[in-house]
């Protein structure tokens, strides 16, 4: 018999170690401010630093005294400013995934259908744009979108156009720098669902009569349906709370969710509506959340 | 079972009773006309015609890469011809695409659809030809019972076994009743046992259905259960087409010889070229080879005497006559139950393989470096120039 490592013997095994890491760091950076945010959002503003009033007080000899306060969530339901900023992310957020899953698709198709050398090209060439901060990326995207900018002068020389359009501060520039930045989480999950596809069963189809686009359709498209989902999460879940791409590209009249937050927090110092604002917005994304893990779980079944 | 030789005798009983490729009148079902399909440079298939005739199983057998697959494929339409044509039914099928040949292919990973259940992956081409309904139903049920799947219709494939995915993969090509059903190695996955019980059944589907066979394999003993002809196939070419019985006892080259079976082959030279009989005097076999059939070939010509192991006979006592009589030593002995494989060295370094059948329990055994003699009958030889 092997014996024991002495840490073993008081529980302490590499395979423990090796969970319990993640876990603590998880507990760390997640869920310890989670629960501060959540607290916080209970509270009362305050003129002091920081900004708002103890949950838990001692008042007077031998009595303590919680003081939660519902009027910050209350707050957000009265003034219709949250609901439809909220409204309007998801409907952003929603636009954008569509937009990625229509560009994405090809393109992670096109990857997985190519020879193994290029595959490996063309795929870095979609991570290429991490190697780059996502704020110079944008702010590379004001330079070819702005009245004077790239895209304006290369149609005014060519005479597309006479006048430069306005593009820069408008829902289409938000569109486009959100679905041009997520892109590759929609890309990345895609192509590995479809690089595992057995190509014959679409010889298989046609030979049993479909025409190449009635495989498709028939084949790979709900073969594929894992990746789309766990794709569309991917872009969906961080884009509802996006608030660099709408702030640069968007213009004023960009009203995300994400962008109110900023708000509450930095220009009004009222910490305790922004964690509320924080904390719905959670709630609203925690059952998307849940349905990407369990698509992922079940593409790593392999029960498709 | 090394020996394939009595299981030709069932299939030559198989669907083709008659011998329709030795009538010059009858029509072949599917011709493959001087067809040629060129990757860059590589030639995968050079010039090959055929001529299949309705009901047949016919085998493409060849190790891999002599380009059966692709033969098979071209057949199928997933590979275009470089030069040549096919013609199925009279129909000339260059520029036919899969979906439109009267053509079903089983694939060699039997390519089941796995969202689909067994029977909506038997329905699939059906449903794609739009044909009703109930007979859509009627039709996948008669053809799962045909191949014994009935109550497995609702399964998924992943839950199949893998002589089950087998059966649904032919159910599913079958269903829309080709006439020529394709097939690549269709027995490949399946363990030994499980094979040659498949091999009967899918005879015995053929049989039922009448649907043309061509069977793509690089197992012979899978070709000779199966096949009414085999197509021998080798670098691209068909070096030599024929029943399974032809193919192994007149095979037409070394080549064929050596590929069909196993067989001891001797390098000799004609020293007497009668046309009742021939002499071979081979330095490889120390000794003369009598072969009592004339043959065609240049007199003082290098030929090769091929022998199979199992017309060999093995004794310790000397046999009459000097012709077709070798002495060697025992070198090596395969105990396989029905049969045992003998190595004989002879004096030329040469090592003969002889197998015998253990027909006594108690045969008075040949043991190791014993010396014995060997002999064959001066018709077993096949005497081939190339």
């Amino acid at each position: 018999m092997k014996t024991a490592h002495p840490l073993q013997k008081i529980g302490i095994t590499g395979r423990g170690l090796v969970v319990v890491l993640p876990y603590l760091w998880l507990l760390l950076f997640f869920v310890v401010p989670f629960i501060i945010v959540l607290k916080i959002s209970f509270s009362d503003i305050d003129l002091a630093i920081p900004p708002y009033k103890p949950l838990i007080e001692w008042i007077g000899k031998n009595s303590l005294a919680i003081k939660v306060n519902f009027n910050n969530y209350a707050f957000l339901f009265t003034d219709s400013l949250y609901i439809s900023a909220l409204l309007n992310s998801i409907k952003v957020a929603f636009i954008s995934t569509l937009f990625c899953l229509l560009i994405g698709y090809p393109m992670a198709y096109g990857i997985a259908r190519a020879q193994p050398s290029t595959r490996n090209i063309l795929l870095l060439l979609v991570i290429l744009p991490f190697w780059t901060s996502l704020l110079l990326r944008v702010y590379a995207w004001i330079g070819l979108l702005k009245a004077n900018g790239v895209i304006n002068n290369v149609l005014l020389s060519v005479g597309l156009i006479h006048e430069p359009l306005t593009m820069l501060y408008t829902p289409f520039a938000m569109y486009v720098g959100i679905v041009y930045s997520y892109l590759p989480f929609m890309i990345l999950p895609l192509y590995a669902n479809l690089e595992k596809m057995d190509w014959q069963l679409l010889e298989a189809a046609e030979d049993l009569g479909c025409r190449p686009w009635q495989a498709f359709y028939k084949i790979t498209l709900p073969l594929s349906r894992n990746g789309m989902l766990a794709g569309s999460m991917l872009v969906f879940i961080p884009a509802v709370g996006e608030f660099v791409i709408p702030a640069l590209l968007g213009g004023p009249n960009a009203l995300m969710i994400g962008r109110v937050l900023w708000d509450e927090f930095f220009s009004n110092r009222a910490w305790p509506v922004a964690s509320a604002v924080a904390i719905l917005l959670l709630i609203i994304l925690v059952p998307f959340m849940m349905w990407y893990q369990s698509v992922q779980a079940r593409e790593s079944a392999g029960a498709r | 079972m090394a020996t394939p030789a009595p299981t030709t005798v069932l299939s030559s009983s198989g669907a083709v009773k008659a011998a329709p490729w030795r009538d010059p009148a009858a029509r072949p079902y599917i011709e493959v006309d001087r067809v040629t399909k060129s990757f860059g440079e590589f030639k995968a298939v050079d010039d090959v015609s055929l001529k299949i005739y309705k009901g047949e199983i016919f085998c493409l057998l060849g190790a891999s890469g002599c380009g059966k697959t692709t033969l098979l494929r071209m057949l199928g339409g997933f590979e275009t011809p470089t030069s040549g044509r096919i013609l199925i039914d009279g129909e000339d099928m260059t520029g036919v695409p899969p979906y439109e040949r009267p053509v079903n292919m089983m694939f060699q990973s039997y390519a089941l659809f796995p969202h689909m259940t067994v029977e909506q992956n038997v329905a699939f081409g059906l449903k794609q030809d739009r044909v009703p309904k109930a007979e859509i139903a009627e039709r996948v049920a008669t053809m799962l019972d045909l191949v014994k799947l009935g109550s497995f219709a609702k399964r998924k494939p992943n839950q199949l076994s893998g002589g089950q995915k087998q059966r649904v993969a032919l159910a599913r090509s079958l269903v829309k009743r080709p006439k020529l059903l394709l097939l690549d190695e269709p027995l490949g996955a399946l363990d030994k046992k499980l094979r040659e019980h498949t091999q009967f059944e899918l005879i015995s589907i053929q049989d039922k259905l009448g649907v043309t066979f061509v069977v793509v394999t690089h197992d012979q003993e899978e070709a000779m259960t199966l096949a009414s002809r085999i197509g021998v196939m080798n670098q691209g070419e068909i070096v030599q087409a024929g029943t399974p019985s032809e193919i192994y006892e007149f095979p037409s080259s070394k080549f064929v010889a050596d590929f069909v079976g196993s067989v001891n082959i001797f390098e000799g030279k004609l020293i007497e070229d009668e046309p009742e009989y021939v002499r071979i005097a081979s330095p490889e076999l120390g000794g003369i080879i009598y072969v009592s059939h004339g043959i065609s070939a240049a007199p003082e010509a290098v030929v090769w005497a091929a022998v199979r192991p199992e017309k060999i006979f093995m004794s310790t006592a000397p046999p009459e006559g000097t012709d077709n009589v070798v002495r060697g030593a025992v070198q090596d002995i395969a105990y396989l139950g029905d049969l045992s494989i003998y190595l004989v060295k002879l004096p030329t370094g040469k090592v003969v393989r002889i197998t015998q059948p253990n027909t006594s329990r108690h045969a008075e055994a040949i043991t190791w470096d014993q010396q014995v003699y060997l002999t064959w009958d001066p018709q077993s030889p096949v005497v081939v120039t190339r």
